[in-house]
């Protein structure tokens, strides 16, 4: 029976869903805790239920990925967890990576489903799909963003102290400044609901039809790599980047006409729908619903309509 | 560096195996290109210093780390062994920290994932292994005075991060726009020194933590639908949108 630690990412003062997910999934398997690194953090722990390690020292308030290396691997020698899961955030990679060389623990990575003994993880741009497992005593898992829903956890939390012994090079490296960009609504990590904008959009303004469809929906805005590049969206919207893959319930792809990376980066999701003029776009092999015609014309409408039907 | 089949060849996976197939053409990981352009334009600026490239493959990577001869770097090192073939990233950490150590560089880079196997994340294994500070996701590099100082993009915005050197460095694809070799710089590549080592000058193989137990395809998306805009696609939206319970 696997004794699982869940490493609970938090940003904000808030615990991030796709951490949540993998602690549901951790639940389903057994013995279970998860864990919050940082400062004042304490507070963090209450709505989320089961044992939860808090490690909490002014050392660890800048989210820098190798004093939790520190923290993690103390945990799983002192308390003898031998499976130890993430949620793919840039953080999570480097904590993850980290912690697997230090205990000599096997990696797998971009893993949508996990039963204990076996994961499951697309490869090689989702073409095939790989059950994996592990031949070491600890073993590391890393979730795509996305791939597992909350469900069901929360409640009262059996909050313990976990002790902070930090590595001299594990703490060379300093936080100079943070910027973050303003968020409004839910980060497309965390989004049930997903409208992306791409070059079909025609200019950067016209993303404002891509922010009232997500408002009326209650998602959140996404962007291609070449919009972002060109200066049109903020990077945190980019869909499609290293590691970073979104599985929403459902995405709408608006002038996007599906370049590989983009259809790694979103092609989990559970329904997708796509408005292109071009009847050609490669993203209409991989949407539930295509639709060709003017989005400009198109967006407006149904966004209206989505309003309508809401109130 | 991590020399990959090529991507205009394909990519598959060996069923025999179950490794990724590279008997084809190899060619350097896009994203390592980074990697050597940020390493070119620091020896640059320094006017001083030394680029290598550093890489683990079957012994025909050599070929494709010519490449970054090609684009100025120094010379080349090849951890290459039959023991280390199909080694999981545990294996492929253990062994550059290996290769890395004999080196002693100030700054190791990394570019930000690789172009098969997108694991994001082989940086912080090594950093762990060398003891050294390591920074990812860097979109701008600074170094001076035995440090470095990078901008890294999380999802969240852009933190602005010092360490000490030694340090290692994964620059994101932001960072730079790589040169193309020159013709001269692929004539002079084939003469710059290329040095491989074995297992055993690495610290020998690891045994794999993870192993690959079957390959299958992904599940079919269902039934999809096509429709041209006749001036009611919102509608027939917002009516697939409720039949799928998404409204």
């Amino acid at each position: 029976m696997a004794k699982t630690l869940v490493f609970l990412e938090h940003h904000e003062g808030e615990v991030q869903k796709a951490s949540l997910g993998v602690l549901a999934k951790a639940a389903q398997l057994g013995e279970h805790a998860g864990v919050l690194v940082g400062s004042g953090v304490r507070s963090l722990a209450d709505g989320v239920g089961g044992t939860v390690w808090v490690a909490d020292d002014e050392r660890l308030a800048a989210p820098l990925p190798q004093p939790r290396v520190d923290v993690l691997a103390k945990l799983v020698r002192d308390e003898g967890y031998d499976t130890v899961l993430f949620g793919q955030s840039v953080l999570a990679a480097d904590v993850a990576a980290g912690l697997a060389a230090r205990l000599d623990a096997g990696l797998n990575w971009g893993l949508v489903d996990f039963d204990g003994e076996q994961g499951r993880a697309p490869a090689l741009q989702d073409t095939v799909v790989v059950d994996v497992a592990w031949t070491s005593p600890v073993r590391v898992g890393i979730f795509r963003a996305g791939s597992l829903d909350p469900g069901e956890v929360g409640g009262d939390s059996d909050v313990r102290d976990a002790e902070v012994e930090l590595e001299d090079f594990s703490t060379a490296a300093e936080m100079v400044e943070q910027a973050h960009a303003e968020q409004q609504g839910p980060s497309i990590e965390d989004a049930d609901v997903i409208v992306a904008g791409g070059r079909g959009l025609g200019e950067p303004e016209k993303f404002a039809l891509a922010e009232d469809l997500a408002r009326a929906l209650g998602g959140a805005v996404g962007a291609t790599r070449a919009v972002v590049d060109a200066g049109w969206y903020p990077y945190s919207a980019q869909v499609g980047q290293t590691g970073k893959t979104v599985a929403p319930k459902l995405y709408v792809a608006l002038g996007i006409s599906g370049a590989i990376q983009h259809k790694v980066g979103m092609q989990g999701s559970n329904v997708i729908v796509a408005i292109n003029k071009d009847p050609n776009a490669p993203i209409f092999e991989y949407s539930d619903l295509g639709v060709v015609g003017d989005l400009h014309e198109i967006v407006p409408k149904l966004t209206e309509l989505v309003r309508a039907r809401k109130s | 560096m991590k020399a990959v089949p090529d991507a205009a060849a394909g990519r598959r996976i060996d069923p025999a195996t179950k490794r990724l197939d590279r008997a084809g053409e190899l060619a350097v990981s896009d994203f390592d290109t980074y990697a050597v352009e940020e390493a070119l334009k620091l020896r640059e600026a320094a006017g001083e210093g030394e680029v290598v490239v550093v890489s683990m493959g079957p012994d025909r990577a050599m070929d494709a780390l010519r490449k970054a001869l090609a684009m100025g770097a120094d010379r080349a090192v090849l951890v290459t062994d039959s023991a280390l073939a199909g080694a999981d990233a545990l294996g492929t950490a253990r062994a550059l920290a290996g290769a890395l150590e004999k080196e002693g560089a100030d700054l190791v880079l990394f570019g930000q994932q690789s172009a098969d196997g997108l694991g994001a994340c082989l940086w912080a294994a090594v950093a762990d292994r060398l003891r050294l500070p390591v920074v990812s996701q860097v979109s701008e590099l600074t170094v001076g005075d035995g440090s470095l100082t990078g901008k890294r993009q999380t999802e969240f915005g852009y933190d602005t991060i010092r360490a000490p050197l030694p340090a290692v460095v994964a620059v994101s694809d932001a960072i730079n726009t790589p040169r193309y070799p020159s013709l001269k710089g692929i004539m002079g590549a084939k003469k710059k020194p290329q040095e491989t080592l074995a297992a055993a000058d690495v610290g020998g193989a690891a045994e794999p933590g993870t192993t690959v137990v079957e390959l299958g395809s992904p599940p079919p998306r269902g039934e999809a639908r096509k429709l041209e805009d006749d001036g009611s696609a919102a509608e027939a939206i917002l009516e697939f949108l409720v039949e799928k319970r998404l409204v």
